[in-house]
């Protein structure tokens, strides 16, 4: 079959498309013009204006302060997201049948594909409901915006500590209780160990959903718990503006630095394997 | 798998009924008092007190009686966690959005009528009804906002399927080093954050942003072309934002793709046009289901997209959703809203779903 010209043309056309925006971000974040996309020369006073109070522009400027209370909640939720979804995977992998067992299924599907908004306001009117009720969460802040990313974080590393769970060899666990290992002890010895890789990528996404997430937090969160992306869009809302460029720059070469260790990474274990 | 040594046996008890009244007692009390806010009178001044014995007493009550039913009472702690979990913050909050979205709005605290109101002789006023849902119903800003939530999703879907698929093609017929890099390549904008690519898109369709620079410099235009706050803009954001979630399913389908079935049909005559819409598309149909799926749904949703590059009129049902909390603050308004958008995406799925079953009772 000859090869067409119009697929590798088109493909290209599609990366561009997928990395364009992306770059010219990066690119005006040195621009020396306040206008983001006249360009008026090269210059890094963006970045110096970021951290224009040294070390203290962690409190001072808004972007940095809500950089460390996003990162606070990631790292939170993303582990109870972790917790709680391997608890749900591991349950629904290897107890056979239980009530509840199609509800629980349910649960853990339906918040992958449930809009964010819907999310995000039944949780707050569940908290204002409880608060009422039981006085529990006082207010909303930080405590209401772990919560509601851990819930719906949790469906995502559930989904994918389930699939490493199936694939596992069942055999080994077997192996361990034929030994005379307890459940709880073949669980954190053989089962935890081997779904670790899982896990990990699990609590990752987690995090970066967390992370990203604008629409949830601005429903549950409550004062002084501004997560990071909800003051750059109350910034970007009123239009461009090259600080946020500057710190969207840092984030890029953050994760592409990540994303390049951890290949590099795979790879050797790849190799290893091999 | 079984192993009789892993559960210890269950706890003969010799009041199960006395504990059953208990448990529907404080269950039913609970139900009642936590869906109405019932006015029961004193109960604020022992509320505290009330609610720290009821949890005690009530999750015994309640992990004795579960237990006790299923023999097996160390699982069902390691499931209670998880199902507890989510049944509390994923399940009962649609419980209290469908219970508010009843209730009509007022100025307090809480901004919404109670179900029900005793009356000064004690009789029982039902403030329940369903005038938020044959309201927004009737309303034409409401109707139309859903019509075009699904009008825009499903155009963006198609455009999406339209620029995915060359490239999700063309990734599953490049030879294994290239494809990785470039699955890669499809991947990592969706570990950078969604809002900075929406956001980096303002720069890019701006009156003086850099589309219009590169026209006007080029001297194709002559005045700067209006792009940001039009429908076209919220198109190009969604496609943008959900592509990767197009091309992944395809990908997934067409590398399974076997090639001889394309080198049979071409042997036997038919030419690249007609091998691609008998073979290669119906038996990517999985894919393109999944991948339409994955950008359809969240786009009806979808609330920054709109909201950054739409202009006003620009009408999505998650913006207006939010706008009715946000700003008129009518909650229950915004409830029924959510109920209705809930049910407009549930069809969807469940249609998928019954199609993957079909697909694997056949298979």
């Amino acid at each position: 079959m000859k090869r067409g010209w119009f697929l590798p043309v088109f493909a290209v056309l599609g990366f561009a498309f997928l990395y364009a925006p992306i770059i010219s971000l990066v690119v005006f974040s040195f621009n020396e013009s306040r206008l983001v996309t006249v360009w008026g020369g090269f210059s890094t006073q963006w970045y110096g204006e970021l951290f224009a109070d040294g070390w203290d522009s962690w409190q001072t400027n808004p972007l940095l302060a809500a950089s460390l209370i996003s990162l606070k909640v990631a790292a939170i939720a993303a582990s109870i997201a972790t917790v709680i979804g391997t608890l749900a995977a591991f349950v629904l992998t290897r107890f056979g049948k239980f009530r509840g067992k199609l509800l629980l299924t349910g649960m853990i599907t339906a918040p992958l594909v449930m809009p964010e908004v819907i999310i995000g306001l039944s949780l707050l009117l569940l908290f204002v409901s409880m608060e009422m009720v039981l006085g529990w969460p006082a207010g909303r802040g930080l405590t209401t915006v772990v919560i509601a990313h851990g819930t719906f974080c949790a469906a995502y590393v559930a989904v994918i500590a389930q699939s490493r769970l199936r694939d596992m060899d069942e055999s080994l666990e077997e192996a361990a209780r034929d030994l005379g290992a307890g459940p709880v002890r073949v669980f954190f010895d053989i089962t935890l160990p081997v779904i670790a890789p899982a896990l990990v990528s699990g609590w990752l996404l987690a995090f970066t959903l967390s992370l990203d997430d604008l629409v949830v937090a601005s429903f549950v969160s409550g004062p002084g718990a501004s997560t990071l992306p909800m003051v750059i869009f109350s910034k970007v809302r009123l239009g461009v503006s090259p600080d946020v460029n500057a710190l969207a720059t840092i984030i890029i070469a953050i994760v592409a630095l990540a994303v390049t260790i951890a290949g590099v990474l795979l790879r050797r274990q790849a190799r290893a394997a091999r | 798998m079984s192993a009789p040594d892993a559960f210890t046996p269950p706890v003969a008890s010799a009041w199960p009924l006395v504990r059953r009244v208990a448990l529907a007692l404080f269950a039913g009390f609970w139900a009642v008092y936590a869906l109405a806010l019932m006015p029961v009178p004193g109960i604020e001044a022992i509320r505290g007190n009330l609610i720290a014995l009821t949890v005690v007493l009530g999750g015994f009550l309640v992990a004795d009686e579960v237990t006790e039913d299923l023999s097996l009472p160390r699982r069902w702690l390691v499931i209670a966690v998880p199902l507890v979990w989510f049944l509390l913050f994923f399940l009962i909050p649609f419980v209290v959005l469908g219970r508010i979205s009843l209730s009509e709005t007022v100025i307090a605290r809480p901004p919404y009528t109670p179900l029900w109101e005793r009356g000064p002789d004690g009789s029982l006023d039902i403030l329940a009804g369903f005038q938020n849902y044959s309201w927004i119903l009737g309303d034409a800003l409401y109707r139309n906002a859903y019509l075009s939530s699904i009008k825009i999703a499903a155009i963006s879907t198609l455009l999406a399927l339209l620029v995915g698929y060359p490239i999700a093609y063309y990734i599953a017929r490049s030879p294994e080093p290239r494809r990785s890099v470039l699955l890669l390549l499809v991947i990592l904008p969706f570990w950078t954050s969604f809002l900075l690519r929406v956001y980096a898109w303002i720069g890019f369709l701006r009156g003086n942003g850099v589309i219009n620079n590169v026209l006007l410099s080029l001297g194709i235009i002559e005045e700067p072309l209006v792009m940001m706050q039009t429908d076209f803009a919220v198109y190009l954001g969604i496609v943008y934002a959900y592509l990767p979630f197009m091309i992944l399913p395809l990908y997934a389908t067409l590398v399974k793709l076997d090639d001889a079935l394309i080198e049979a049909a071409s042997d036997l005559g038919a030419s690249p046009a007609v091998t691609f819409v008998t073979v290669t598309l119906p038996l990517s149909m999985p894919g393109i289901i999944a991948g339409s799926m994955l950008v359809f749904i969240p786009a009806i949703g979808e609330y920054v997209i709109p909201a950054l590059l739409g202009g006003p009129d620009t009408l999505m049902i998650g913006r207006v959703m939010w706008d009715e909390f946000f700003s008129s603050r009518d909650w229950p308004v915004a409830s029924a809203v959510a109920i209705v958008m809930l049910i407009l995406v549930v069809v969807p799925i469940m249609w998928l779903q019954s199609v993957q079953n079909r697909q694997e009772e056949q298979g």
